[in-house]
């Protein structure tokens, strides 16, 4: 007979699990936990290394030598922007056109589910511009896009100087197989959204728009650029797209390799590398790098305009030159030459980008760690709510298999009581279910559309409004338990609870797995907070030790802690009051993020994480 | 008279001697150049010059090809009788910064492409089928001329294939191979349908050996850029251009041939020595056990170039009609009388070096017959040993 099948197999095993249940938990939580930390650690990187064949190494010559021509149209750039208030759409439309680019520009606007802070008006509206260097022997079957944002003031200034400069020397080879469109978009995000689905012809956010007249081709990579001064002592770059999304390691390596052909200083995350790879320190500084990657992927924001991109299957990074208190500084020609080598070697693309890892973690430039490397980590953590899982449905089936052997039910009471209770079936669950997910539901839906309410009764802004409805009905579900438990049958219930539990946390390791794969780090975060409180939790025992542990570890204090984590990595710590206000900043821009771009970090957590919370803590004060 | 001394009788006798002796001597120096002129014995030169990937970054593959389709054409082989096949255009890629040329030395020095370039199969046409066709001659009757391989039994061809290769094939274009056993078999039907007299036979890929490890045909010569095992490395890149411009062996090739004009004396022996492994870092290889002449004895011309023998003599000649025959170049086809199998169609244990299968039964291994008593063992524990007299 097989394992499972034999009485007396299965009962010596189900007597394993239940006996070294707890003991294999811990085991496991800490072998996921170090194991992630020592993903920073040598022996679980690689060394980066260029996959594509067709790009090869750097071989190139760069003859870019327009650097002064480029400052030359920044400061022309900026005096135009300055006048017109915007966009300086009608200069930038014939500078392009002198330079003998096609131009076409592209009004668009979008109405804002609620005014945050930094635009304080419900419509937005703007235009793009780009110009289009048509291949001059190939189809126009292929292109190449070189993007920079239009910010107000002083910034990204030179990144458009550069970008008219490049242009003007791209303009005057030959050897370009593929058109390259020269886009310079107002309002960030949003104008690079609104372009992107005018190109695409889809409509997946609502934004409006004048459509696309002139296209050119499939976009094969992308790179964004931001340049705020005359002379850069480093080039930073950033990889996170829109939810986790991140592009091809091969375009990565492609920007590290020019940067160390042309000896620019390239960073991370805003950290240096470091050449000592043994030492503890070093360990150290790779682990924060990974940590910043990994906070910074599970916001699942686009950390640059290039996140946008990586949607419509685009590999696109964004590479932002850092002036800091550094005395070795590079100029405009430098940095052109790393862009024309990058999109020299991007030409010799004869597909998309395709052969190295989509899914990756960056502890340095230099060495990256793959996806069959980090997931044990979180294989690990998901162990241990199915070891838990199975412990319960043992227990129950025991309580099922035997109703003399009394562990079930506390009272030992009139049997008659006893066989009515120990069946509650699974009708009682129904009950916190729905109402668990309905609290999810008004966390999602009402926020936004309670805000004039919110606005005429209380001397708030709206985008004030909106957060606080979000914490208020966040905080409202906490008190659910103590008053809904009158309508529920079979409360008071070992099976009751038993059931419950089991159910909440196999619900947490479906939800913790599916999002894993699309967002390994917004996973880990909640598995590495959630699991191990989901799988002790129980209404026996310390009840106020299991709730404070039971609040610590909901997503909205995982959030607040993720922002005084990462303020602490990125070196700029902040006091409790103003991490208060970066996390209703963080509240209200992910909600923004959700009706803007399609992220679904907001969704997922209001109408799955929370109520799988809700679930627990309605475990806990099952009695 | 009578005071002289009488002349020494001998002497008309010796002079006539003498002269004698050089008459022969002159006619037998004639003899001799009449019968080196038909050392080799090929009438003319065909060339079947292939380039089998394609894409930018294997331009160095169509600048292989390309250079010793320059050679070959300068010593004297004509376009009509030269089958190129060129599996992409580099010279017209949109990403080639000097549209119209080939470049096979860095900065530019040594355009092959030139100017009067004539390539037979192009692009999608060079395909394992088309090249068989060539070699063997089955082309359908609307093929035109210049794709056609007219040799005949008097024929010494030069077959130059590059691009990429590994243990036992050839890579056509990204989405096709050919073999070497495949080529070793049309190689065979080329010298039953008499095609050729004498085949020299170059490749320039990784593990290149292997694809003339099959030839079975007489009169083949083989040459390859390097072991089974080891890779042919490309020579230097171009920062203009962008990409590697050649494959070492055959740049030390093209040098070793830039120096050859149509009157060397050069010999085999010497082209087997070009790119020795401290410059190719592989191990070019040759085969001349299928070829009956002495590589000493055979010319860099024979085959790269398209020699007219002329001989000024005032002297009549006797030609021997046996003058050939000192040498069989036919081997007895006598072999036909003995009955014929069907060969080991592909006999993988042979090409990756593995014993070979036994065909005859022989008692199972230790491993075997352990599974079986592992099986029987937990068979019986489960349903004990009551249950054995079920079974026998």
């Amino acid at each position: 007979m097989g394992l499972l099948s034999d009485p007396y197999r299965r009962r010596a095993l189900s007597r394993l699990i239940l006996r070294l249940n707890t003991p294999l938990c811990i085991l496991s939580y800490l072998a996921g936990l170090g194991w992630f930390l020592g993903l920073a650690s040598l022996p679980f990187t690689l060394r980066s290394y260029m996959s594509e064949n067709a790009m090869g190494s750097t071989m190139v010559e760069e003859q870019f030598v327009f650097g002064e021509r480029a400052l030359s149209y920044a400061r022309e750039f900026a005096g135009h922007k300055k006048k017109v208030g915007g966009i300086p759409v009608a200069w930038l439309e014939k500078t392009m056109w002198n330079l003998g680019l096609e131009v076409y520009k592209q009004p668009f606007s979008r109405t804002l589910p609620f005014p945050d802070e930094m635009r304080e008006r419900y419509m937005v509206k703007g235009t793009n511009v780009y110009g289009i260097l048509r291949a001059p022997r190939a189809a126009s079957t292929e292109s190449l896009v070189l993007s920079v944002p239009c910010s107000t003031g002083q910034h990204n200034n030179q990144a458009v100087g550069l970008m008219l400069a490049l242009a003007s020397y791209f303009r005057g080879q030959i050897y370009w197989a593929k058109d390259i469109i020269f886009l310079v978009n107002e309002h960030d995000l949003i104008g690079m959204e609104a372009w992107l689905e005018a190109y695409h012809d889809v409509n997946v956010t609502e934004v409006l728009s004048s459509g696309m007249l002139g296209r050119a081709g499939a976009i094969q990579a992308a790179v964004s650029l931001e340049l705020s001064s005359d002379v850069i002592t480093s080039f930073d770059v950033a990889v996170e797209g829109l939810n986790g999304q991140l592009p091809n390691l091969d375009l990565v390596n492609l920007f590290y390799a020019f940067c160390q052909k042309n000896g620019l200083l390239c960073t991370i995350q805003g950290k240096l590398q470091r050449t000592d790879w043994d030492t503890l320190p070093a360990y150290v500084h790779s682990l924060q790098t990974l940590l910043l990657m990994v906070l910074k992927q599970g916001s699942g924001r686009p950390q640059g305009d290039h996140g946008l991109f990586l949607r419509y299957h685009i590999e696109a990074i964004t590479v932002r030159g850092i002036n800091s208190f550094r005395q070795y500084k590079y100029d405009m020609g430098t940095v052109g030459k790393t862009l024309e080598g990058m999109f020299r070697k991007l030409n010799n693309l004869l597909e998309r980008l395709h052969q190295s890892y989509f899914f990756y973690l960056l502890p340095s430039l230099a060495r990256f760690v793959s996806i069959g490397v980090y997931m044990p980590a979180f294989g690990f953590l998901i162990l241990i709510l199915v070891l838990k899982a199975l412990d319960l449905w043992m227990k129950l089936s025991k309580c099922d298999a035997g109703p003399e052997e009394q562990l079930c039910d506390g009272d030992q009471g009139a049997v008659h009581a006893a066989a009515e209770e120990s069946r509650p079936g699974l009708l009682t669950l129904v009950p916190p279910l729905l109402i668990c997910h309905a609290t999810g539901l008004t966390l999602y839906f009402l926020p936004v559309l309670g805000q004039h309410m919110a606005t005429q009764h209380f001397p708030v802004s709206e985008s004030e409004a909106v957060v606080l409805t979000v914490i208020a009905i966040y905080v409202a579900g906490l008190a659910l338990p103590h008053n809904t438990h009158r309508v529920l049958t079979g409360c008071g219930s070992e099976r009751g609870w038993m059931t419950l539990k089991l159910l909440s946390l196999l619900y947490l390791a479906m939800l913790l797995g599916c999002i894993a794969l699309i967002n390994f780090s917004l996973g880990f975060l909640l598995a590495v907070t959630m699991v191990p409180v989901a799988a002790i939790v129980q209404p026996k025992g310390p009840k106020y030790l299991y709730a404070v542990l039971l609040v610590l570890v909901t997503p909205a204090v995982t959030l607040l802690l993720s922002i005084v984590l990462y303020q602490e990595l990125i070196e700029y710590p902040v006091s409790a009051l103003e991490c208060w206000q970066l996390f209703l900043q963080a509240v209200s821009e992910g909600l923004l993020d959700h009706y803007l771009y399609g992220s679904i970090v907001f969704p997922f957590i209001a109408l799955f994480v929370y109520p799988c919370w809700l679930l627990l803590w309605n475990v806990l004060f099952w009695k | 008279m009578a005071g002289a001394r009488p002349a020494p009788r001998w002497l008309p006798a010796a002079a006539a001697l003498l002269w004698a002796c050089c008459g022969s001597a002159a006619t037998d120096g004639i003899q001799d150049q009449a019968e080196q002129f038909f050392r080799s014995g090929h009438t003319n030169n065909w060339a079947v010059l292939v380039c089998t990937s394609r894409f930018w970054f294997n331009y160095r593959h169509v600048a292989n090809t390309l250079s010793v389709y320059r050679s070959v054409k300068r010593l004297g082989i004509p376009d009509s009788h030269i089958v190129l096949m060129l599996a992409d255009d580099m010279a017209c890629n949109p990403r080639n910064p000097k549209p119209a040329t080939v470049f096979s030395h860095k900065n530019m020095e040594l355009n092959v492409y030139g100017d009067d370039v004539e390539v037979d199969y192009r692009s999608y046409e060079v395909t394992v089928e088309n090249f068989l066709r060539v070699l063997t001659g089955r082309i359908p009757p609307s093929t035109p001329r210049s794709k056609r391989l007219l040799s005949d039994d008097r024929s010494n061809i030069l077959i130059y294939m590059t691009g990429h290769g590994g243990n036992g094939f050839l890579k056509f274009q990204d989405s096709e191979e050919i073999t070497n056993v495949e080529l070793a078999d049309a190689f065979e039907q080329m010298w039953q349908k008499r095609r050729y007299n004498e085949l020299l036979f170059i490749i320039d890929t990784c593990q290149g050996a292997s694809m003339y490890e099959r030839f079975y045909s007489p009169n083949i010569m083989a040459l390859a850029s390097s072991q089974v095992g080891e890779d042919s490395l490309s020579h230097q890149p171009d920062l203009g251009i962008g990409v590697h411009l050649m494959d070492r062996y055959t740049f030390y090739v093209l040098e070793f041939l830039e120096e050859i004009h149509p009157a060397s004396q050069t010999n085999m022996n010497d082209l087997f020595q070009v790119c020795p492994r401290s410059l190719c870092v592989s191990t070019p290889g040759h085969r001349t056990d299928l070829f009956h002449r002495d590589p000493q004895n055979v010319l860099i011309t024979d085959f790269f170039g398209s020699v007219r023998k002329v001989e000024i003599t005032t002297q009549t000649v006797a030609l021997d009609p046996n003058l050939v025959g000192l040498e069989t170049r036919v081997p007895n086809d006598e072999m036909a009388t003995e009955p014929l199998k069907y060969a080991e169609q592909l006999p993988v244990a042979q090409i990756i070096h593995q014993k070979p299968k036994q065909k005859d039964w022989h008692p199972p291994g230790g491993f075997i017959l352990g599974l079986w008593a592992l099986i029987i063992m937990v068979f019986f524990k489960t349903y004990g040993i009551k249950h054995m007299k079920y079974i026998f």
